[in-house]
């Protein structure tokens, strides 16, 4: 099943619908970071509200998505994780280190839109 | 030795046991008897040393002789039927309503001693012309006696366990709250002993509280935590963690000196985590990273 990517001014949000395979998650990497650079995003936002389960090959992909994004300028954060599926992660281990996690979808775009003013305050 | 005599050995001790078995019941009736006889006496005697040693400081010289009079006579009963079960009951009834005023084991179980060692004595006094007979009944004397100790003492513990374990009952259904104190700001004080039960119920009330409350910054305060091993500190690692995929940022504050070097000594990572010195400081580190600045009304309005 293919993820929805939508384009919102500078950001991408993406919003997970429902379970996804491996290979659904490697196009969505590789989806995410193409259109990085095809609509000079510079924010990315994955919104995991509806999975209720995380295995390690779904974290590292999103891990990998933040980090490839950074390199080509933008910021991921990924929103929306579950009680739940936040208790499980941690306990095995899958923390998402260095990847900027929120609340839900309105969250993750006052997060980049908090990180673009600092952009601002640090260049001026 | 003669041969007679070694032929004879067996022989006599076959008669005493036979003896014996008809005899206890009728010795113990005689010492019954004797005790019922002497009861005021040996009563008397009995409070006298108690206070005398100084045990029982918590109850009036009163109250020692009334409960003193009562265990007497429960004790006369257990030694002539043979059944333990009232007085069972009685030291578990007499327990409840002892403990509560801090009488400790050793008393209990001194006081005890001490009315058999006045009784041993009344026997000896009674029987020191006739040694043989002194003998015998201390034989019947001694079992019993010793087992009335023992349920007494056995019956103290059973009841200052029954205590202990509806404290502990009590102490786990005490909730931890998680509070809100500011819109997007939790508090989360931890007090007494985390096990690691507690500790997952406490993370996923937590994680649950974030999501409905909205919270940003979260703020655990674990100053009335008295010790922490490698167990709990990897749990309250692993709760800034989910938090943080939550999107909420976690301040633990009032670890205590212990604590703190307990932490260094064992080796836990904790460099992940924000912790700051006191409630106070970690609160205010959370307005900040709210957004938040709190000023006295008088310097706002100089302000505005």
């Amino acid at each position: 099943m293919e993820v929805p990517i939508l384009k919102q001014s500078k950001y991408l949000i993406a919003s997970i619908q429902s379970a996804l395979t491996d290979a659904d998650l490697s196009q969505l990497r590789e989806a995410l970071i193409a259109r990085v650079g095809r609509y000079r995003a510079r924010g990315v936002i994955v919104d995991v509200t509806a999975l209720d389960v995380m295995d390690s090959f779904a974290v590292r992909t999103l891990r990998d998505v933040a980090h490839m994004a950074r390199l080509r300028g933008a910021e991921t954060v990924i929103v929306g994780i579950q009680p739940e599926v936040a208790f499980a992660m941690v306990q095995l281990g899958l923390t998402l280190k260095g990847v900027a996690t929120a609340l839900d979808l309105e969250e993750g775009l006052a997060f980049l839109d908090q990180r673009a003013r600092e952009r601002v305050d640090h260049a001026s | 030795m003669s041969l007679k005599e070694v032929v004879n050995v067996p022989a006599q001790i076959i008669a005493r046991h036979l003896q014996s078995k008809g005899d206890a019941a009728a010795l113990l009736s005689e010492l019954v008897a004797h005790l019922r006889e002497s009861r005021t006496q040996l009563r008397e005697e009995w409070a006298r040393r108690i206070t005398l040693t100084k045990l029982l400081t918590a109850m009036s010289e009163d109250e020692i002789f009334a409960e003193a009079t009562s265990v007497y006579d429960n004790y006369v009963e257990a030694l002539e039927t043979g059944t333990f079960q009232a007085l069972q009951a009685y030291a578990r009834n007499l327990s409840e309503r002892i403990i509560p005023r801090g009488v400790e084991t050793h008393e209990v179980v001194g006081i005890v001693l001490l009315l058999r060692d006045v009784l041993a004595r009344s026997l000896f006094a009674k029987y020191h012309e006739d040694f043989t007979q002194l003998n015998r009944i201390l034989d019947a004397y001694e079992p019993a006696a010793n087992r009335i100790a023992n349920t007494v003492a056995v019956g103290f513990v059973q009841e200052r366990e029954r205590i202990i374990l509806q404290q502990q009952e009590a102490i786990r259904e005490l909730s931890t709250p998680v509070l809100q104190v500011r819109e997007r700001l939790l508090i989360l004080p931890i007090i007494g002993v985390i096990d690691p039960h507690r500790a997952r119920q406490l993370t996923e009330q937590l994680l649950r509280a974030i999501r409905t409350n909205r919270a940003k910054v979260v703020v655990i305060d674990i100053t009335g935590v008295a010790a922490m091993d490698s167990n709990v500190a990897n749990h309250l690692v692993q709760t800034v963690e989910a938090s943080r995929l939550l999107g909420a940022t976690v301040i633990v504050t009032g670890l205590s000196p212990e604590i703190a070097q307990t932490l260094v000594t064992i080796g836990v990572d904790l460099s992940e985590m924000a912790t700051v010195g006191d409630l106070q400081g970690g609160i205010e580190e959370a307005e900040r990273l709210l957004g938040y600045k709190v000023v006295p009304l008088a310097e706002h309005a100089t302000q505005a």
